[in-house]
């Protein structure tokens, strides 16, 4: 049984649509990224989702629920873009009052606030964090009570490199106990191989639903031979690989990926012509732009 | 139960840690002294005991102070929770929008409670030294120890509803100094306008008393002035207040915090985060 599901989901702000009948589904252990640029619709969905603003049209499933029901919202953990908390209260208050509004001792804030690192600073008022101390206040109210789905809506952000790795870490082993994760973000590189599934959103419609590896055969975006010649032979190089020539010894090659072999050999052929070669696949940032930019109106 | 508390607790914490408490205890208690000193001189003539007379000019104090005071602590209440982001959040959790409001109301009415009960004891101490008799007074500012906190319930829903519409703390303070105003100084002030110009006509004995009533501040004021033989001697308005029934009175003033905590509710349900 999936823990999410939308089909046909369509909401419009005064006429303007905001999302425009997008579909799919989360399964449990699965973590989808929602990605898109801002105003592509991803907050709106979440919220949505969330029950906190009603659809147009459609149907949004929320753990066999309606979207903001109580059984819906017993199991739901939501992580807002950029909450912040109030500053007079210290981390131990304000997870303790989460918990208790979940019905939980709030004597377990210690240890939430330990699973997200936070807790030598338990003690301190919030209003002393750092940005990224806060992010953590809201992922450790996100992990109350085992939720069966979490929504975070840009969750790295403000975090450090390291910080989001350990990130990560959290939502690999929340993922790994069976929960179904729903996070944005703004760009593929920060989510790269950590998800399981991309959802890129342009302008209100799904352009993207699949795996890393198969948007990246279905973008077939040429994969670029960058060849290094020898000193002063760049511009014979270019002329026999028909390449471009983009400095005083590099040329670029263009192929796809079924002439790669070809193209590899044609590099090998000129020999002491060369000095090295390197093979660039399509970066992230590219495969993005390519499925982001196809709804442009 | 345990949602509503856990909203209350932290609300609480923040009052206290953000001075409300101590700003509102400090300033009841400052006007109470103020109040007791300068109200000793009429008590002998008036033939009213001395706490008597306090209450009654405490009753004027506290039309004026509580509504502010009220309004001061609820204008933040929803527009703040809008601006920090934690609203959406809040509205995620197995919490009901009643059930948020009324935490906080607690949080603030046990604020207003602490900050009332510090200054009219002050009020009626100082009345207990200067004269024996002080307690035949005393029924009368238990009367308006509680009528004072309804009055601070109806303007705390009033505050959170301006809050919840305004949804930007500045906009709702803005608003809540605003209606402070109209309610508390410009209403009566237009009232006698009013009644001055209509001399005695229809106005002045069909309309007047239900434009009273319909005021928190006034339905206060008359049933406090009116409840007590001494403090409406010692206020001199007897026959006045004594035109509209007490039980009028009365039921505008426990009317109102339920009123106002109803248009709050609704207001919040508007809301979408």
């Amino acid at each position: 049984m999936t823990r999410l599901t939308l089909s046909r989901v369509t909401k419009r702000f005064d006429g303007q649509v905001a999302l425009d009948d997008v579909s799919f589904g989360i399964a449990p252990g699965d973590r989808v990224a929602l990605l898109g640029h801002n105003g592509a619709g991803k907050s709106t969905l979440m919220k949505l989702v969330l029950g906190l603003i009603p659809l147009d049209s459609g149907e949004i499933s929320v753990l066999g629920a309606a979207p903001g029901s109580r059984r819906a919202r017993r199991g739901v953990a939501y992580l807002p873009e950029n909450v912040a908390f109030h500053p007079a209260l210290t981390g131990l208050e304000q997870i303790g009052q989460y918990l208790r509004l979940r019905g939980e001792p709030a004597s377990g804030a210690q240890a939430l606030l330990e699973r997200v690192g936070l807790g030598a600073a338990a003690r301190r008022r919030i209003g002393t964090y750092s940005k990224g101390m806060r992010q953590r206040v809201g992922l450790a109210q996100a992990l109350i009570g085992k939720p069966d789905l979490l929504i975070l809506d840009e969750p790295t952000s403000g975090l450090d490199p390291v910080s989001r790795r350990e990130f990560y870490a959290l939502l690999d082993g929340l993922a790994a106990e069976g929960a179904a994760v729903l996070l944005s973000s703004h760009a593929l590189t920060e989510v790269e191989a950590r998800t399981d599934r991309i959802v890129i959103l342009s302008h209100g419609v799904m352009v993207a639903n699949d795996t890393l590896a198969g948007l990246r055969k279905r973008a077939a975006l040429p994969i670029e031979l960058h060849v290094a010649a020898r000193e002063g032979q760049a511009d014979e190089v270019a002329r026999r690989l028909d390449g471009r020539r983009v400095n005083g010894s590099q040329v670029r090659l263009d192929c796809h990926h079924d002439d790669k072999l070809a193209r590899l050999e044609q590099v090998a052929g000129l020999g002491a012509l060369i000095d090295d070669v390197e093979i660039v696949p399509p970066s992230l940032e590219d495969i993005y732009s390519h499925f982001s930019r196809r709804a442009a109106p | 139960m345990t949602r509503i508390a856990a909203i209350a607790q932290a609300e609480f914490r923040i009052a206290l840690r953000n001075r409300w408490v101590a700003i509102a205890v400090a300033m009841m208690a400052l006007f109470a002294l103020v109040l007791s000193a300068a109200g000793s001189a009429p008590t002998g003539a008036l033939g009213a005991d001395r706490l008597s007379v306090t209450v009654a000019s405490l009753t004027s104090l506290a039309v004026y102070l509580v509504p502010l005071v009220a309004l001061l602590m609820a204008f933040d209440a929803i527009a703040g929770e809008v601006e920090r982001g934690t609203l959406p959040l809040m509205l995620t959790y197995p919490l009901s929008r009643p059930e948020l409001l009324a935490g906080k109301a607690l949080a603030h009415l046990l604020t207003l409670a602490l900050a009332l009960a510090v200054g009219y004891g002050i009020a009626a101490a100082a009345a207990f030294y200067g004269d024996p008799r002080a307690a035949t007074g005393l029924p009368a500012l238990a009367r308006l120890y509680w009528t004072s906190l309804l009055l601070g319930g109806t303007f705390l829903g009033i505050g959170y509803a301006l809050s919840a519409l305004a949804r930007r703390p500045g906009a709702a303070a803005g608003l809540a100094i605003a209606l402070w105003l109209v309610l508390i100084v410009l209403y009566d002030l237009g009232l006698l306008a009013a009644v001055v110009a209509d001399n005695g006509g229809y106005f002045t004995t069909d309309i007047f008393p239900w434009l009273l009533l319909a005021n928190p501040a006034d339905a206060f004021r008359l049933y406090n002035l009116a409840a007590s033989e001494a403090t409406a001697a010692a206020a001199g308005i007897g026959g006045a207040a004594r035109s509209i029934p007490l039980w009028q009175s009365l039921g505008a003033i426990a009317l109102w915090p339920l009123l106002a905590f109803a248009l709050a509710v609704a207001a919040l349900r508007r809301l979408t985060p």
